[in-house]
C-alpha cells in the first residue's frame, strides 16, 4: 500500500451514527476487507480489472459532480444537486443492475445514470434550463429525473407490476427475469406516495428494489424529523425485508444489491434498502448548510470517503498502483474538459419549440399559439 | 410612524412575527422553516424566539403539513402552513380541496379552520421544474377557500397579518421573484386594518384598464409608464384578492375606460382572466369598446428555465395587449 495512501487513511474512525450493528460493510472505512457470510458470494468472483472500474466509476462522477458544481457557480447551470459522499451507493447499486433492469432516479443519481450509460451531458440539461427531462428513457432503462419528492416510487411500482404481468419474473431465465431499482432519500420516506408504492408493491409482489439513500439530511432537517426507527426496519411493517447496508463501501452496495435484485426477479419482491451515506456538500448549490449543521459532522465523514476506501483497498491488495490511480486522475481530468465544453455549447431551444410534444395527438390550441408567437416575434422583425 | 425600507420577503417575516405575538395560537409549519428559516427565509429566526413548538419543521409530506393544521385548526390553533414551491402544494391537493375547504360547510358552521397556507409562486427565478408554478386558479375555483396574492412589500406586511387573523382558510399566494424588492413605509401603520379582499388601484387613466396580481403587478405599472410615454393613459388594478374576486373596482374602472386587459404568469386557459372577462363582459357590455383581452402563460407545461422568458408576459406582451385592445 503506498505510504500517501495510508497517510490519508490513519485517522481513526468517528463513533457517532456509524450505522449500527445492522449495517452490512464488506469493506472497513480504512479499506479492509471483512467478510460476511450472505454476501461474500456477491463479490468473490470480481476480476481486479472490475475492481479497478468501480474505482473508475467513482472518481469519474465525483469529477462529473466537481464539474456541475464549477458550472454552477459560472452560471452555466441554474442549480446543480450535489452526489458528494455518495458515490458507492450511487456506482455500486447501478453496477448490481443488469441491462434490462429498470431504473426510477431522483435528481441526485447521476452517478447511476453514468455507469448505466447515459451521455454524462444528460443529467446537467435539467439544470442548465434547456429541457425538463431530456432523454428517451427506454435508451438504457434510467427514467427521467424525478423532482416532487417520492413520486417515482409510485411509478417504480406501477413499472415492476407490468414486469409481472408481462410474465418476466420468477422464470429463472436470467435474461428474461427483470426488476426495477427506484431510489429516493431519507426525507422521501415521509411521503405518502412512498408508503403507498410500499402497499402496493406488497400487495402485488412487485419486483422492485426501493433503494433509500440515507444521507442523513432532508435540505436542512436531520433524519431524526422523518423516523423514529432505522429506515430499513420500516419495511418490515409494510411485509418485506429491509436491509441496511453501508452505502459508502462499493463492494457492500454492490453485493447487498445484487441480492436484492436477484430476490426480485426471482419473484421475492419487494425489498428496501438503506444505504447509510451522508450528503457531504450543500443541498443544492441553492443551500447553505452552515445554517443548519456543525462542520464537525462532515468532517467525521470524510474519514469514511468511499474513494479512499476502494482506494486503500486495491492498494493494498496489489490490484493497482499510483500509476494506475493517476492514469484515472488524468482520464478525469479529459473528461471534465469534455463535460464543461458540451454544456456550454449546449443549445437553448427557440421558443417556438415551447409547444412540440405535449401531447401525442394534434391539439388545436398548441397550433394556434405557436403560430401567434411567431407572428408575434415576427412583428418585432418588420418594426426593426 | 416608523419609515422603514424592507423587502416584500422581509416584511412576510415582520408581519408573521407581529401575528404571532399577538396569537399565542399561531403556529407556522413547514419543510425547512426551523433553523433554515425556511428555503427563502421568510420564517429567519421565529423559531429561536418562539420556539420549536410554534415554528415547526414537518417531516417531509405536504399532506401532512396541511392535514395535520386541520387538526391543529379544530384544536383552536391558527396554523399558517409553509409550502416550499409552488409546484409542491399537489400532494396536499386533497386535504386543501376536499378538507380544508369544506369543513366549515359540513359542520353547518360549528367548525371554523382559521388556516393559511403560504405559497411562493410564479417563474422568473431560473429554475427547474416545479419551481416556477402559478397554480392559483385551482384554489379560486374551490368554494370554501379564500385566495390572495401580495405584490408589494408593504402590502404583503398587512395581508399576511389580515390572512392570519380571517376565520376562513386564505391561500396567500407570494410572489416569489419580487421577495428582494425593497420599498420604504410606515411599518407602524402597517398592521392597521384595511380591507384584505379588495383590489387597489395603483395609477389612475382613461384609455385601458390593466388588472393583474402578484409578480407581474411591478410590470404592469412600468407598462403603463411605457403606454404613458406614447401618450395612453392607463389605470392599473393589483388584484389582490383572486376570491372573492373584487370585481366592482374593476368594473367601475371598466366603465371609465371602456377596455380591460388581464395579466397573469398562469396558462391563460381558464385562468382568473377568464373568470374576470366573463364577469365584465355580464356587466359592462356596453361600455365595452373591445373584447377583454387575456395577456397570460402559454397553455404549455412550465418551459425549460432559459425558455420562461418567452413564456412569461413582460412589459412587451403586456404593451402588445393594450394595443389590441386599442386596436378595436
Ligand atoms: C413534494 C416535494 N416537496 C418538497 C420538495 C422540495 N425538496 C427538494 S429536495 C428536498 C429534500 C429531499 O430530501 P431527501 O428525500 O432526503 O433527498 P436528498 O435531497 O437528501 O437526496 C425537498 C424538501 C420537493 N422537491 N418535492
Ligand atoms: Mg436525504
Amino acid at each position: 500500500m503506498s505510504d500517501k495512501v495510508v497517510a490519508e487513511l490513519h485517522e481513526p474512525t468517528p463513533s457517532v451514527g456509524d450505522g449500527g450493528p445492522d449495517m452490512i460493510q464488506l469493506l472497513t472505512p480504512e479499506g479492509q476487507r471483512v467478510s460476511h457470510p450472505d454476501y461474500d458470494k456477491y463479490v468473490a468472483d470480481l476480476t481486479a480489472d472490475e475492481l479497478r472500474s468501480f474505482y473508475r466509476d467513482l472518481v469519474l462522477i465525483r469529477r462529473l459532480d466537481a464539474e456541475g458544481y464549477a458550472l454552477q457557480r459560472q452560471g452555466e447551470l441554474g442549480l446543480w444537486p450535489s452526489l458528494l459522499g455518495q458515490e458507492a451507493a450511487q456506482v455500486g447499486s447501478g453496477r448490481a443492475l443488469k441491462p434490462h433492469d429498470f431504473v426510477f432516479p431522483t435528481y441526485r443519481e447521476h452517478g447511476v445514470g453514468f455507469v448505466r450509460g447515459m451521455d454524462p451531458q444528460s443529467s446537467l440539461q435539467l439544470f442548465r434550463g434547456v429541457s425538463q427531462g431530456g432523454w428517451d428513457p427506454a435508451e438504457h432503462n434510467f427514467h427521467l429525473y424525478t423532482i416532487v419528492i417520492g413520486a417515482q416510487a409510485l411509478h417504480a411500482t406501477g413499472y415492476a407490476m407490468g414486469m409481472r404481468m408481462d410474465g418476466n419474473v420468477g422464470t429463472g431465465d436470467p435474461d428474461r427475469d427483470t426488476a426495477v431499482i427506484c431510489y429516493f432519500g431519507d426525507g422521501a420516506s415521509s411521503q405518502g406516495d412512498v408508503n403507498e408504492a410500499f402497499v402496493y408493491a406488497a400487495s402485488f409482489d412487485a419486483p422492485v428494489v426501493f433503494f433509500c439513500q440515507n444521507n442523513q439530511w432532508a435540505i436542512s432537517e436531520p433524519v431524526e424529523k422523518q423516523t423514529r426507527i432505522p429506515l430499513f426496519q420500516r419495511a418490515r411493517g409494510f411485509g418485506f425485508p429491509g436491509v441496511r447496508v453501508d452505502g459508502n463501501d462499493i463492494l457492500a452496495t454492490y453485493a447487498v444489491t445484487q441480492h436484492c435484485l436477484d430476490e426480485a426477479r426471482n419473484g421475492n419482491g419487494p425489498l428496501l434498502i438503506e444505504a447509510y451515506t451522508y450528503r457531504m456538500g450543500a443541498h443544492t448549490t441553492a443551500d447553505d448548510p452552515t445554517k443548519y449543521r456543525v462542520s464537525a459532522e462532515v468532517e467525521e465523514w470524510k474519514f469514511r470517503d468511499p474513494i479512499l476506501r476502494l482506494k486503500s483497498y486495491l492498494a493494498h491488495e496489489g490490484m493497482a498502483d499510483e500509476a494506475y490511480f493517476t492514469s484515472v486522475d488524468e482520464e478525469a481530468d479529459r473528461f471534465a474538459a469534455e463535460l464543461r465544453e458540451g454544456c456550454v455549447t449546449m443549445k437553448t431551444m427557440p421558443g417556438e419549440t415551447m409547444w412540440d410534444h405535449i401531447y401525442a395527438e394534434e391539439h388545436p390550441v398548441m397550433e394556434a399559439e405557436r403560430s401567434a408567437y411567431l407572428a408575434y416575434k415576427a412583428s418585432f422583425e418588420e418594426a426593426n | 410612524m416608523a419609515l422603514e425600507k424592507v423587502t416584500l420577503g422581509k416584511s412576510i417575516t415582520n408581519g408573521l412575527r407581529k401575528a404571532m405575538e399577538a396569537d399565542p395560537k399561531v403556529v407556522l409549519i413547514g419543510e425547512d422553516i426551523g433553523k433554515l428559516g425556511g428555503v427563502f427565509r421568510i420564517t429567519e429566526g421565529l423559531q429561536k424566539d418562539f420556539g420549536e413548538e410554534r415554528v415547526i419543521d414537518s417531516p417531509l409530506a405536504e399532506s401532512g403539513i396541511v392535514g395535520t393544521a386541520v387538526g391543529m385548526a379544530l384544536r383552536g390553533y391558527r396554523p399558517v402552513c409553509e409550502i416550499q414551491f409552488d409546484g409542491f402544494v399537489y400532494p396536499a391537493f386533497d386535504q386543501i380541496v376536499s378538507q380544508v375547504a369544506k369543513m366549515r360547510a359540513r359542520s353547518l358552521g360549528a367548525l371554523k379552520i382559521p388556516m393559511v397556507i403560504r405559497i411562493p409562486f410564479g417563474g422568473g427565478i431560473g429554475s427547474p421544474e416545479h419551481h416556477s408554478e402559478s397554480p392559483e386558479a385551482y384554489f379560486a375555483h374551490t368554494a370554501g377557500l379564500r385566495v390572495v396574492a401580495c405584490s408589494n412589500p408593504e402590502d404583503a406586511h398587512w395581508m399576511i397579518r389580515q390572512a392570519v387573523a380571517c376565520d376562513d382558510p386564505v391561500i396567500f399566494f407570494e410572489p416569489k421573484r419580487r421577495y428582494h424588492d425593497r420599498a420604504e413605509y410606515d411599518t407602524a401603520a402597517a398592521s392597521a386594518p384595511r380591507g384584505l379582499f379588495e383590489a387597489n388601484v395603483i395609477r389612475q387613466g382613461t384609455d385601458v384598464t390593466l388588472v393583474g396580481y402578484g409578480p407581474v403587478v411591478k410590470t404592469m405599472i412600468e407598462s403603463a409608464a411605457a403606454a404613458e410615454a406614447e401618450g395612453t393613459s392607463i389605470e392599473v388594478i393589483d388584484l389582490r384578492s383572486l376570491s372573492p374576486l373584487p370585481i366592482d373596482t374593476i368594473v367601475s374602472s371598466v366603465r371609465k375606460t371602456g377596455r380591460l386587459v388581464v395579466v397573469h404568469e398562469a396558462s391563460s386557459f381558464l385562468g382568473m382572466a377568464s373568470e374576470i372577462s366573463a364577469q365584465v363582459t355580464e356587466q359592462c357590455f356596453y361600455e365595452l369598446e373591445a373584447p377583454v383581452i387575456r395577456v397570460g402563460g402559454a397553455n404549455i407545461p412550465y418551459p425549460p428555465s432559459r425558455m420562461e422568458e418567452e413564456f412569461l408576459p413582460d412589459l412587451d406582451r403586456i404593451l402588445d395587449g393594450v394595443d389590441r385592445a386599442l386596436a378595436y
